[in-house]
Order: C-alpha cells, then sequence, then structure tokens
C-alpha cells in the first residue's frame, strides 16, 4: 500500500494531475440546465467516430477495385462489422444533430456573445468540417451513389468562378471518374479533416475554459464588455459548483442516452446496405445524398436554371458567411432569447425550411420515374386507338414525368384527368411543341401515334 | 532553467530579460534571433511544401494523353440505333478495377459515320439514359431530355451532350479517349 502510495505520488509530481488536472475539473461553473450538454455530446459523438472509423479502417481498403468488397466484408463478414458500421453510421448522423443542436442554443441563448465570440466561430468551422465529413464519408462507400456523388461534385465544382475547371482536375485526377478520386477523399476523411478537427476541438474546449460556461441569461440583464468579467467572477464566487461532478454528470448522463440509442439503431437497423458497386458502366443512377444533405439537394433542385450556379456556389458561401457574421452583429446586448424575436425568428424559420426541404429532398418529386407502369385499372375498358396511346404514354416516356393513375413521375403535372382539362387542339400542341421542361414531341411521333397519344389523353376524364 | 530550481518567477530569466527598456530602433540580440528564427521556419515550411503540393497536384501537370481506342467493329453496331458502349482508359492503375471503364453513347448515323455522345448530362453529370423508343435521352436526376443528335430537348441543360470523337480504321470504330467531360471539358 505504501508502496502504490508511492508510484502514485511520483506519478502526480511528474504528471502535475492534482496541480493542473484536478483543478481544471473541479473549476467552477454557473448553475446552467440541461441543455448545456450538447456541447459535450458533440464531442462524445466525434470520440465515437474516432474510435469507430479507426476500427473500420482496420479492415476498409480504400482502392477502388476493393473499397466496396471490403465494405461488404466489414458488414456481412466481420464479427460485429455490421455493428461497428452501424455506430459509425448514425453516429455520424448523432454528430450532425448534436453540433447542430449545440450551435443553435448557443445563438438562442446569446452565448457567442462577449467574451466567447472566438469560441462561436471555432464552432462555425468545426461545423463545416463536420459536414465534410460526413459528405467524404458517404463517398467512401464506393457504390454506385457514391460514384455518380463524384461526378455530381465535380459539375458543381466546375461552376466555382476562377478555379472551378482546377477543383473538377484536382477531384476527378485522371481521365475517367473515380480511378484517383477515392485515395483522395480516404486521406481527406481519415487524415486531413480529422487532424484539424483535433486541433480546433482543443481550441474551443480551451476556450470554454478560459471564458466559462456561460451563465444562464436573465431578460433586462444585456451583456455590456466594461463590467461582464467581474459580474460573471463575482456569480461563480456566489453561486458557482465545481464542473466535476455536480454538472458533469449530466453529460455523462446525455451521453449515455444518446450512446445508447446509436448503439441500439446500429444493432436493430445496422448500417444502409450499399446497393450496387460503383460502376461507370451502369447508368442507372440516382445519386441521392444522406438526410442531412437532402435540404441543399432539394434547394438545388428547386433553383431555376437561371441562378443555378449562383445558388450552388453562393447559397454555401453566403450562409458561411452569415453563420461567421453573428458574433460581429450582435456582440453586446441582451441574451435571453424572449428579448430577441430575431433569433429565435431565424432559428423556428430555418428549422422549418430544413425540415421540408428534407422531405421534399427525399421525395425528389423532380426527378423522373423510369420505371413506372401505365396501371391496369387505367388501361382498362381502352379500345383501339386510346388502348394505343396507353401503350405508347410508357413506351415514348411520357410516364417517365406525368403520372396517371397514381403510377408514373410526378416532375410534369398529373394527368389522370387532363380529357377535362384541356381541349383536344391544347392537347395536340403540347405534344407537339413541349415545353421548358417537355421535350416536342413534333419529330418524335408520327401522326398516328399523335392522334393515339390523343385519344388516350382525352379518356382519362374526371368521372373515371 | 535547470532540473532543482523551483519554477518561480524570481529566477526566471526570460522574465528578467523582457523588462529591460529596449528600442525598436536597435537591432537587439534577441529581437535578430527571433526574426532569424522565423525566417528560417518560413524557409523549411516553404521548401517541404514544394514537393508535397507537386506530388498533389501532379494529376494536372502530367495529364494523361489521348488515345484511339478501339470500341468494336463496324458490322456489330445497327444502322440508326444508339447503344451504350464501354472502353477502358489506355492507362488505368492496376487497382482501378470497374473504374478503369467509362460508358458513352454510340449511335451509328450511317456506313461509316457514328456519333459518340458522353453519359454525362450537361446539368450536373448525372447519367442519361437512352430511350430508344422515344428516341431521347433522359436524365434520371433533374429531368434533363435530349434529342437523339445530343441537342437540348427540355429541363436544365444548358448544352448539349458533348460528343467524343470517333473515326472507322478498316472494319473497327476507334474513339479518341478524353477526359470526362465536366467543366470545361464540356
Amino acid at each position: 500500500m505504501r508502496r502504490l502510495r508511492g508510484a502514485w505520488d511520483w506519478l502526480d509530481d511528474r504528471l502535475g494531475i492534482s496541480d493542473t488536472i484536478v483543478p481544471l475539473l473541479v473549476h467552477p461553473v454557473p448553475r446552467v440546465n440541461w441543455w448545456y450538454v450538447l456541447g459535450s455530446a458533440t464531442l462524445i459523438a466525434f470520440t465515437i467516430q474516432v474510435i469507430t472509423g479507426v476500427a473500420l479502417a482496420f479492415s476498409y481498403v480504400p482502392a477502388p477495385n476493393a473499397a466496396y468488397e471490403s465494405l461488404e466484408f466489414i458488414t456481412h463478414g466481420a464479427l460485429f462489422g455490421n455493428v461497428v458500421r452501424g455506430v459509425h453510421y448514425w453516429g455520424s448522423s448523432a454528430m450532425v444533430v448534436l453540433a447542430v443542436a449545440h450551435m443553435a442554443h448557443v445563438f438562442l441563448v446569446g452565448a457567442f456573445k462577449y467574451p466567447r465570440e472566438m469560441g462561436w466561430l471555432t464552432g462555425v468551422i468545426l461545423l463545416a468540417m463536420t459536414l465534410a465529413m460526413a459528405f467524404t464519408g458517404q463517398l467512401l462507400r464506393w457504390n454506385q451513389d457514391a460514384y455518380w456523388a463524384v461526378a455530381l461534385l465535380s459539375s458543381m465544382a466546375s461552376r466555382v468562378p476562377l478555379i472551378g475547371n482546377l477543383l473538377v482536375d484536382v477531384i476527378i485526377a485522371g481521365q475517367t471518374v473515380g480511378q484517383s478520386t477515392l485515395t483522395r477523399f480516404y486521406a481527406t476523411h481519415v487524415f486531413l479533416i480529422p487532424a484539424a478537427m483535433f486541433v480546433l476541438v482543443g481550441v474551443h474546449v480551451y476556450l470554454v475554459v478560459r471564458h466559462g460556461v456561460s451563465e444562464l441569461p436573465k431578460p433586462g440583464k444585456p451583456v455590456n464588455p466594461k463590467t461582464y468579467r467581474k459580474e460573471y467572477q463575482a456569480l461563480l464566487d456566489r453561486e458557482g459548483i465545481p464542473f466535476w461532478p455536480d454538472f458533469a454528470w449530466k453529460d455523462v448522463a446525455f451521453a449515455l442516452w444518446a450512446g445508447s440509442l446509436v448503439l441500439l439503431l446500429a444493432v436493430v437497423l445496422g448500417a444502409p446496405e450499399l446497393g450496387k458497386p460503383a460502376d461507370p458502366t451502369l447508368l442507372e443512377a440516382h445519386p441521392k445524398p444522406d438526410w442531412y444533405f437532402l435540404w441543399l439537394f432539394a434547394l438545388l433542385a428547386y433553383a431555376p436554371p437561371s441562378i443555378e450556379s449562383l445558388v450552388i456556389i453562393g447559397l454555401p458561401a453566403l450562409m458561411g458567411a452569415a453563420l461567421v457574421a453573428v458574433p460581429f452583429i450582435a456582440p453586446t446586448g441582451e441574451r435571453a432569447p424572449e428579448r430577441r424575436p430575431w433569433a429565435v425568428g431565424i432559428v423556428a424559420f430555418l428549422t422549418l425550411s430544413v425540415v421540408i426541404l428534407i422531405y421534399q429532398g427525399s421525395r425528389s418529386a423532380w426527378a423522373p420515374e423510369l420505371h413506372a407502369a401505365v396501371p391496369a385499372s387505367v388501361v382498362e375498358g381502352l379500345q383501339g386507338d386510346a388502348r394505343r396511346g396507353a401503350t405508347l404514354f410508357d413506351q415514348k416516356g411520357c410516364l417517365a414525368c406525368h403520372a396517371v393513375g397514381g403510377q408514373g413521375g410526378q416532375r410534369g403535372p398529373e394527368l389522370s384527368t387532363v380529357g377535362s382539362r384541356l381541349s383536344a387542339d391544347q392537347l395536340t400542341w403540347r405534344i407537339l411543341y413541349g415545353g421548358s421542361g417537355m421535350p416536342a414531341y413534333g419529330t418524335l411521333l408520327r401522326p398516328d401515334e399523335v392522334t393515339a397519344l390523343l385519344e388516350f389523353m382525352q379518356a382519362q376524364r374526371e368521372q373515371r | 532553467m535547470s532540473d532543482v530550481a523551483p519554477p518561480s518567477s524570481a529566477v526566471d530569466p526570460v522574465g528578467a530579460h523582457a523588462r529591460r527598456p529596449e528600442s525598436p530602433a536597435v537591432l537587439t540580440r534577441r529581437r535578430f534571433l527571433s526574426r532569424v528564427s522565423l525566417a528560417m521556419s518560413a524557409l523549411i515550411g516553404l521548401v517541404l511544401s514544394v514537393p508535397i503540393l507537386a506530388y498533389l497536384l501532379s494529376p494536372l501537370i502530367n495529364r494523361a494523353p489521348s488515345a484511339w481506342i478501339t470500341i468494336g467493329r463496324v458490322d456489330q453496331f445497327e444502322l440508326g440505333r444508339t447503344v451504350q458502349v464501354a472502353y477502358d482508359d489506355p492507362s488505368p492503375f492496376a487497382w482501378a478495377g470497374q473504374t478503369a471503364r467509362t460508358s458513352l453513347w454510340l449511335r451509328r448515323t450511317g456506313q461509316e459515320s457514328f456519333t459518340a455522345f458522353a453519359v454525362n448530362c450537361t446539368h450536373l453529370a448525372c447519367p442519361v439514359n437512352w430511350l430508344q423508343d422515344a428516341g431521347l435521352f433522359l436524365c434520371p436526376c433533374h429531368g434533363g431530355v435530349f434529342y437523339g443528335d445530343g441537342s437540348v430537348a427540355a429541363g436544365p441543360p444548358p448544352r448539349p451532350l458533348p460528343r467524343y470523337d470517333v473515326r472507322v480504321q478498316g472494319d473497327e470504330v476507334q474513339l479518341l479517349s478524353r477526359p470526362v467531360p465536366i467543366g470545361d471539358e464540356a
């Protein structure tokens, strides 16, 4: 026992545990509520991602001819492989949700104000890096979605003014898509961004210690840089509690809950199936990002072509600039959300928009439906030309964009009742000359085919 | 600072020196050393970054040369039909696997004439599908449509489908390989 004691004293003296680390752990913090656990929860999610990511790297082969197979092995062959991959997958969702929630909370309670502006700014960069990790991670699956996402990303990058083509060359780095791309994204996902994140997380946490955890906002008690630090110190002296364990238990309890949820999802639902492997000769692809990018995906799809490049490049830049500007626009003043209606309004508006756009993105109604068939209920009872028209409606690609009887694409107008809406002349005109979203079929159809299609369209009436 | 000395500001030589008044006009030994150290650090960074940056950007410097590649015999393509053809990158990485391949749409327009279209939509590079019965290329991502000659029929694409150079040599159809048509290659 005495030897043990001696060994501890030696370690403690050489490492400075009692001198430096314990005071850090028990440093006083204000009494705050459960919302303050979000930051530490994000850090724990990051830690889980690092650990599961390292575990995955033990089997993942970052080469285009083996990445998919190695991931299939991890998912279906390796002991608990699906759970490890599942935790990494659901953990990334958790990290994005927690980071965004943490940022929204900090924004709502004005914790970005004096003297914590740098905490906010390092947080903005960390959020951008988290999203970059989420995106590069999706590509490492090296399935069809990932492969065509590279083409899509390069195409978007090509629209950046001045350096667009350079970016494309850096991403594709060769004559065909993908040969060099995978290792580039692998190095970025596994080394480059994580290394930067370690440093920034260190700075972010150091800043929390330097400026202290922000106290609960009080309406009518604005931040005044002249007096803030003095008042904060007085508050700590008056009613501060040691971080460990008086507040830390909440962090740990929440981490346990959130971590269990991630583990549960990983065990019950697992990681998503990969689908088909990356293959430049499989052209039936409709690359769709994971849910956390669906809102951007939808926004781009809805942007009119004339301002599309502006949306692709300008919108992310604008969002980044707006986030960076936050602590400079309102560095002082009221912190309480009840006195900051604009702050609350902005968060509510953005939350609602993102939820709606994610829903729209998951439906992607703007994408044509290539595998629909005219339902039997629509064809039934049709004779002669109208029946032939139904076949042509499918063959000529109409159904890819127009639904009848609940089947078909939603890109163009639904045509289940078009016979009641438009006259024969109007219908013919549209078929022959098309529109901005529809090809002109004038040169593609024989006159008898136009007649047949017209018969079929006119049979699509309300009483049906 | 020696190992035995207690960490106290009383014996902190740096602290003691720092209090000595220094005129900014005089290049003291300390200021000189500080500047030299910074300059040497910058030099280390510069020297290291040259090979690393060049290595990372090497695909931009060493561009793969274009080459004529045989993609099939003339008689295997039916007149007036558009078919998907895949070919291998002439100089792929050994580990490229399936990604050494590239697809294109080839249309036989006459006895000796062919047109080859890139599969990448000019909107956002998604792969366009050829609908044989309709005579249209359709992009599954945002509904871009192209006519059989590659011109834009509808939807968001800003330009016609990019083409590859094709020639007939003897009874072989050959294609001039080129970087995937994205960005200014389009």
